[in-house]
């Protein structure tokens, strides 16, 4: 598609886009939100991408290998529940540590759930982008 | 001890993802899938040798209490499949070496086979019902794109029939566990044995039928009469050590699945499970074999014998069912020697599995290194192989022979012991049929021998074998089908302590007690309405239990 108002809004929506898929990914805890939907807005900021330009310079922006981005966030699901293990306790069971950091009163909790969550944003990406760049490559 | 019992499937599920990480080296693809598989065995024997030592072990996943999480249990059982799962996994990896080559590597096949082993001991160590449905379609969904690898004519079309037969028995899975989870309102199998056991007869006619689903299901999985079409006509289709993979571990999972929850779950409350499962047992031992009579390509010879072997699997299972129907009206006194006839019917199954995991899958691995000599399987263009490869031929003899019941192999004590828990139960019949098929093996079996192996090479067919540049590597595939070969002799002389250890877990299925025990808590067992949940809490209950119950 050769269209110069879809170049554009692409240019700035793609940053946009990205920065609400973390957002979506973090608050998702408790929150609605989570990896799944995070990777889903994430596929989309690329799949703008790749329509208003070329799937190629969406790969080159992707830097990574979509496979290996798959295989990288199915690992982190994996290793998440591994700190658990290692702790003598059950599989995937979710550990929380408070880490003080500069410029917050509070100390900011972390759990392996947010490892969990990351893994799902990235197998979701993977996913979703592969389908969608096959399809559009079939096109192209 | 949580780590050991989850970690036949954390590890394969690892070794997977990290081959997808590595996809742009075979090479790193290759060591990471031996790593993988070499840890899944070590796990897999340390977990045997735990549960032998300390009895059931079970695992909460997430930390999510039984019966409100997941949970994953090992007994004797199930730790036996994980450590033939493991042995099978370190026999695949090395026999790729040799066998499958860079053109199928490329295209995630270490991920696969990982994913696979992952989603077999994920069958075999779930203690849910709608988990095991999960690894099911884990399992259905690598093999699908594990028989389609390489995407020649003949594979598209068995996958087409694998697939469009496995969909259909996950749709009867799924049907009959929202069922069974509409009467008793849950998964955990040790919970439903419990509330189950005590239903109305006013239920009854549900659970029968959600039970005959259940048979239907895992039927379709461990190809049984008559649903087992779809084997015969997609595992002689794939890469050889795909055959071989799939011949010796996948239809084992439906025997097993079948296994756990009759005698869990069912037992008790659907008598009329071991006269229909008789039955079929009979018609899938015939038909397996007579089928098997009437191939002349290797690998469809040995699919064909894969169904009449399941036969005597899903026999083993009936006589036992059968026996402990019949000791409800039975006099108190014999009832001990008709629980010992069960435990031997289901110990028997236990080796009988063991025993054809190893001969089968070694008759599909020499099966792949005929192929690779000589470019292909039909037995009619076949021959002289003795005269070339002494000792190969002499490995296919023993395995061979060992399928088909020689004395002393491994397939000889399998079939005794069920034959002998047939007799006791008073089950004629069946053992005429059994041994018939026996005899109709070792006619299938010597074909084979006399076809490929001995006879001379059609002069037509000179000429016509793979340069040997394309038979590298067959050195790998011929270490595999020797260490084989040394696994099956040493079963055969160990058949003593290893039908004891099969036996013992033949006696956990039959009691029940010791796997609902490592599930459930006791806080929870007495919490349950009704009091249901007593008998089996106090230890001393134990026996009260299997004299009332059954």
């Amino acid at each position: 598609m050769n269209s110069l108002v879809l170049q554009t809004a692409s240019r700035f929506l793609l940053p946009l886009l990205l920065l609400l898929s973390v957002v979506i990914l973090l608050r998702g805890h408790n929150t609605p939100g989570g990896g799944f939907v995070g990777g889903l807005l994430a596929a989309s900021a690329f799949a703008l991408q790749a329509m208003a330009f070329d799937v190629e310079s969406a790969r080159r922006m992707l830097r990574v290998n979509l496979l290996a981005m798959v295989g990288l966030g199915l690992t982190l699901a994996l290793v998440s529940g591994f700190f658990s293990l290692s702790a003598g306790g059950p599989l995937l069971k979710g550990l929380w540590f408070e880490v003080p950091v500069l410029g917050f009163d509070d100390p900011i909790k972390i759990g392996t759930p947010v490892l969990f969550d990351i893994g799902v944003y990235l197998t979701v990406l993977g996913v979703v982008l592969t389908m969608i760049f096959t399809l559009q490559e079939v096109v192209e | 001890m949580n780590a050991l019992v989850v970690s036949p499937i954390a590890i394969p599920l690892l070794t997977a993802f990290l081959c997808m990480m590595a996809w742009r080296s075979v090479a790193l693809q290759r060591a990471l899938s031996i790593a993988g598989a070499l840890a899944l065995f070590a796990c897999s024997v340390l977990l045997f040798v735990r549960v032998l030592d300390v009895g059931v072990l079970a695992a909460d996943i997430g930390g999510w209490r039984a019966p409100f999480g997941i949970t994953m249990v090992a007994d004797t059982l199930s730790a036996l499949m994980v450590l033939l799962n493991g042995v099978v996994a370190v026999a695949i990896v090395f026999y790729s070496i040799g066998a499958i080559g860079p053109r199928r590597e490329k295209h995630a096949y270490h991920t696969l086979v990982h994913c696979l082993l992952a989603s077999v001991s994920g069958s075999f160590l779930s203690g849910d019902i709608f988990n095991i449905y999960v690894w099911f379609e884990v399992m259905l969904m690598s093999s699908f794109v594990l028989l389609t690898l390489g995407g020649e004519r003949g594979q598209l079309e068995g996958a087409l029939k694998y697939v469009t037969l496995n969909l259909l028995s996950s749709s009867l899975f799924l049907s009959a566990v929202g069922l069974l989870y509409g009467l008793v309102g849950s998964l955990n199998l040790a919970d439903i044995a419990i509330k189950l056991g005590s239903a109305g007869d006013e239920a009854r006619p549900v659970i029968a039928a959600i039970a005959v689903l259940f048979m239907a299901s895992f039927g379709i999985k461990a190809a049984i009469f008559p649903f087992f079409f779809w084997l015969p006509a997609s595992y002689h289709t794939p890469a050889p050590v795909i055959s071989a993979l799939f011949g010796g571990i996948l239809t084992k999972v439906g025997v097993y699945a079948m296994m756990r929850v009759y005698t869990l779950i069912f037992a008790p409350v659907f008598p009329a499970a071991g006269e229909i499962l008789l039955w079929i047992a009979a018609f899938t031992m015939v038909t397996g074999v007579l089928g098997a009579a009437a191939q002349y390509e290797i690998r469809r010879i040995l699919s064909f014998h894969i169904v009449s072997q399941i036969g005597y699997m899903i026999m083993g299972l009936a006589i036992a069912l059968l026996v402990l129907e019949r000791m409800d009206g039975a006099p108190i006194e014999d009832r001990p020697a008709m629980l010992a006839t069960a435990a031997m019917a289901l110990g028997g199954v236990a080796f009988f599995i063991l025993h054809n995991i190893l001969a089968k899958t070694n008759l599909f691995f020499v099966a792949g290194v005929v192929h690779r000599l000589r470019g292909t399987g039909e037995l009619k263009e076949l021959g002289g192989l003795y005269k070339e490869r002494p000792y190969l031929s002499l490995m296919f003899m023993v395995s061979a022979m060992a399928l088909a019941g020689i004395p002393i192999l491994t397939g000889f004590w399998g079939k005794l012991i069920l034959v002998v828990a047939g007799v006791r139960a008073g089950e004629y019949w069946i053992v005429g049929v059994s041994l018939g098929v026996g005899v109709l093996t070792l006619f299938s079996m010597t074909k084979i021998w006399a076809e490929a192996f001995w006879k001379a090479r059609p002069e037509e067919a000179e000429g016509t074998e793979p340069k040997p540049d394309d038979t590298r590597g067959t050195g790998w595939m011929n270490a595999v089908v020797a260490g084989f070969v040394v696994l099956i002799i040493g079963v055969s002389v160990l058949a003593g302590p290893i039908y004891r250890v099969t036996e013992r877990a033949g006696h956990e299925l039959i009691e029940r007690a010791p796997y609902i025990r490592a599930v459930l808590d006791e806080e929870y067992l007495r919490s349950l309405p009704g009091g249901i949940g007593e008998r089996w809490i106090e230890p001393r209950a134990e026996t009260a239990a299997a004299g009332e119950g059954r």
